[in-house]
């Protein structure tokens, strides 16, 4: 139960700093990403002052095995660059940079009963299952690339 | 040169809004050992297992519930979103399928990887605000949309 709680509390403000923050916004998004135009570096500060933040927390997380709730530190270990990974990021930037909209900040939109948001969420949704259905196929014909 | 948007530039908020994203990483990995990667909560429930199941929920719910949160104490900033729905639609299906092959977001990849200095996410967050600043310039400059 309380693995939820600190779940809801933790989404809950992740979407309170993205709105704070401009994040939310597309316009403020594209407004930083459009450098050859008025360039708003605002964002810079969004990532700054998470990744300070965040710096401190896993140094700390490091040095421990069990959460100050008792449950298990669950880190990536992949440390693989490779081509799913680059590709994959680029084909995200292009769709960041079409609409503005990255995952967190499209569901606030989305919960802000944005019709926008909500089309957006939709289309995004359906990208992450076509994902699903072309690994599957993947791993059922046997290619591991 | 780079033009700064004076007029549009709110390093304040952003920097507010950025620690607290940070501050709901660095919980959700303290409390319950996780990294708060928004495409990977979101797509793991499209291959649920039991467990699982209902803490991702309770993240999206905190997330997507934060635009009605906010407005308990005023009123929501706006949310511009500009791009028509043939373009969102693209985006959309772009941002699904780009994050889950490239294994991460603006979140998972940029707040988290980059606060535990992990160079397969410097890597993911170089390629997709690349493609972002690419695809923005492409837009607004050479096709002039």
């Amino acid at each position: 139960m309380k693995y939820h709680i600190a779940s809801l509390f933790a989404g809950l403000i992740f979407g309170l700093g993205l709105i704070v923050s401009g994040m939310a916004n597309p316009e403020k998004v594209l407004g930083f990403l459009d450098i050859a135009g008025a360039w708003d570096p605002s964002l810079a500060f969004v990532m700054g002052g998470a990744v300070v933040v965040g710096l401190i927390a896993f140094t700390i997380a490091r040095r421990r095995t069990l959460s100050f709730l008792g449950f298990n530190i669950k880190l990536p270990t992949n440390t693989q660059i490779d081509k799913r990974l680059v590709v994959g990021s680029m084909m995200f930037g292009v769709g960041w940079g079409i609409a503005g909209f990255c995952p967190g900040p499209a569901l606030v939109a989305f919960g802000a009963g944005e019709i926008k948001g909500v089309v957006f969420v939709a289309s995004m949704v359906t990208g992450m299952i076509l994902f699903e259905i072309a690994e599957r196929i993947r791993a059922s014909s046997g290619h591991n690339a | 040169m780079i033009e700064i948007a004076w007029s549009q530039f709110t390093p304040g908020t952003a920097l507010t809004g950025g620690i607290l994203i940070g501050l709901a990483a660095a919980s959700f990995l303290l409390l319950n050992g996780r990294i708060a990667g928004i495409s990977g909560i979101l797509g793991g429930l499209l291959t649920p297992t039991r467990s699982d199941i209902l803490w991702r929920i309770a993240f999206l719910a905190g997330l997507i519930g934060a635009p009605a949160i906010w407005t308990l104490a005023g009123q929501l900033p706006p949310i511009e979103i500009n791009a028509g729905y043939p373009a969102l639609i693209a985006a959309g299906l772009l941002v699904g399928i780009g994050t889950r092959y490239g294994s991460g977001c603006t979140s998972g990849h940029g707040v988290c990887g980059l606060s535990r200095l992990s160079v397969r996410s410097l890597v993911a967050t170089l390629s997709f605000m690349g493609m972002g600043f690419v695809t923005v310039y492409v837009i607004r400059h050479l096709i002039g949309a």
